[in-house]
């Protein structure tokens, strides 16, 4: 669904360095705004070992991306790190599938008024531009958390829920224990600098 | 020294600290604030203004805060992150500081949905933790969160709050390390009615060290009433109240022997939480029951205050 561009390199680097890569690539709104070159340029330039690529659609739809994972199990066994193109639901959905796995976003998705793709229901995204994916072990703090920390869980988090709504997990518990099955708890003591909002040339 | 915090010079010279807090009235009313103030000085070393406090609509922080200084006291101005953008914070930082004031503590804030304008949209472009930081280098490199010069820098003594009983406990040492990374003097924490958890964190502090690169305040408060109590217990989220704090209270007869028991329990925690090292002071809350701030501190053995020259 929606509209993306690619990160900068610079970013991406410092998560995927000398690390085995399986690429997802996601062509479902190609025709929305997917930087097809880019993002093949993108790839080109890495030096890092790519042990297999799959360019798809709709990775937003889980029983389609369950399929894919089902037959690339192979390759995505053999990567260390599981680098997506996609937009957030399509990183979400795969992150969350490979629970045990390192998931890393290339792209950030943009705001399009009115557009809402195929299945943003289910997995949040804000299309809020600077996309934090990668920080939060696949789950989405802007879209999740009542006050849209980026550096939570705050004070009123208790019992796994939020202070807000008593029925709404804290996104925050869940990214705890999400970067903690990955050894990756380091990551919650990352100062989140003040986000990007202005991040969408569509605006 | 980073201001002419009264606050900062306490700590500073090595007392222990006590800090209150005064809320701003929900009108235009001037002399509320004066009362209140007149109530708090020369028994606390600065007080807290809070900023709309469960988001509901009162007297601006910082313009309570003149009147506090005209009282001839140190506030802290409370900033929090719901209603004002970057744009809008560094706005009030300048002109918080320009006005005197020394001391900001900040605050992400209260969500609107438990406030009397629920249906209002909440701004969070930072968060505490961003908010610090962007004052932190006001202060210090001299720039703009956009990374342009600032002339005359904002010198205030930066604080943050911390809540030692939220989930995950494990997590709440290392996000104190991310608050002084960002950059806070102080920290007030939540209210302590669990002494042996807050003893607990504060080994956790001291193990990382922190205790010694920002003063830590431990926040206690009064229980007016046994509605009271249960209602901090139940409903006040990210609040720990231990059962035994109840069957204190519930063992006086009358009412007034509740509100009794409510400030000996709390002269007993501010006793118990001075022998915790690594404690630099108190932040003393009695919102709505100011008068009884003077007792308490007298009794907890904390007067005279020390009076510091600038």
């Amino acid at each position: 669904m929606l509209a993306v561009q690619i990160k900068a390199k610079e970013e991406i680097l410092p998560l995927i360095s000398s690390k085995r890569l399986f690429i997802f690539e996601c062509l479902g709104c190609r025709d929305v705004h997917y930087p097809v070159e880019e993002a093949q340029e993108l790839i080109g330039s890495l030096d890092e070992e790519i042990v297999g690529k799959a360019t798809l659609d709709y990775l937003c739809h889980r029983d389609y991306s369950r399929e894919y994972i089902k037959a690339y199990a192979p390759e995505i066994d053999e990567a260390q790190v599981i680098l997506v193109f996609s937009c957030g639901v399509g990183a979400q959905v795969l992150s969350s599938l490979l629970e045990d796995r390192k998931v890393y976003t290339g792209c950030d998705t943009l705001y399009l008024s009115g557009f809402q793709g195929l299945t943003a229901k289910e997995y949040n995204c804000g299309q809020c531009g600077e996309c934090y994916l990668n920080y939060t072990g696949g789950l989405c703090p802007v879209a999740l958390c009542s006050k849209n920390l980026l550096n939570g869980p705050c004070g009123g988090s208790q019992n796994g829920k939020c202070e807000v709504d008593p029925d709404m997990p804290c996104v925050w518990q869940q990214i705890y224990d999400r970067l903690a099955r990955l050894g990756q708890l380091e990551t919650m003591e990352r100062l989140g600098a003040p986000k990007r909002w202005n991040a969408s040339p569509l605006q | 020294m980073k201001s002419k915090s009264n606050l900062e010079r306490v700590l500073e010279a090595g007392h222990f600290a006590v800090t209150g807090e005064l809320g701003p009235p929900a009108s235009a009313d001037a002399e509320v604030i004066r009362k209140k103030a007149r109530i708090l000085k020369g028994h606390v070393d600065a007080f807290n203004i809070t900023d709309g406090q469960t988001a509901v609509v009162r007297m601006a922080s910082w313009a309570a805060a003149v009147m506090g200084k005209q009282e001839g006291m140190d506030p802290i101005v409370q900033m929090t992150c719901r209603d004002r953008n970057r744009i809008a914070l560094q706005m009030d930082v300048l002109g918080i500081a320009a006005l005197g004031i020394n001391n900001m503590l900040c605050l992400t804030g209260d969500h609107q949905k438990f406030g009397n304008h629920p249906a209002a949209r909440g701004v969070y472009d930072l968060d505490s933790i961003q908010l610090l930081k962007m004052v932190r280098d006001m202060r210090d490199e001299k720039k703009f969160q956009c990374g342009d010069d600032i002339a005359v820098e904002p010198r205030l003594f930066i604080g943050a709050a911390e809540n030692p009983f939220a989930d995950p406990f494990e997590f709440r040492v290392p996000r104190l390390a991310k608050k002084v990374e960002a950059g806070a003097d102080f920290i007030q924490t939540q209210i302590i009615y669990n002494v042996d958890k807050f003893a607990e964190w504060m080994k956790g502090v001291r193990d990382r060290g922190l205790h010694e690169r920002v003063k830590i305040l431990a926040g206690v408060a009064p229980i007016k009433s046994m509605g009271a109590a249960r209602y901090m217990k139940t409903r006040v989220p990210g609040m720990d109240v231990p059962d035994s704090v109840l069957e204190r209270l519930q063992g006086a007869p009358t009412k007034e022997q509740v509100s009794r028991q409510g400030i000996n329990l709390c002269v007993d925690i501010i006793k118990q939480v001075r022998e915790i090292e690594g404690v630099a002071g108190i932040h003393l809350m009695a919102i709505e029951w100011e008068e009884v701030v003077p007792e308490i501190v007298e009794a907890a053995g904390l007067l005279p205050r020390p009076v510091l020259p600038e």
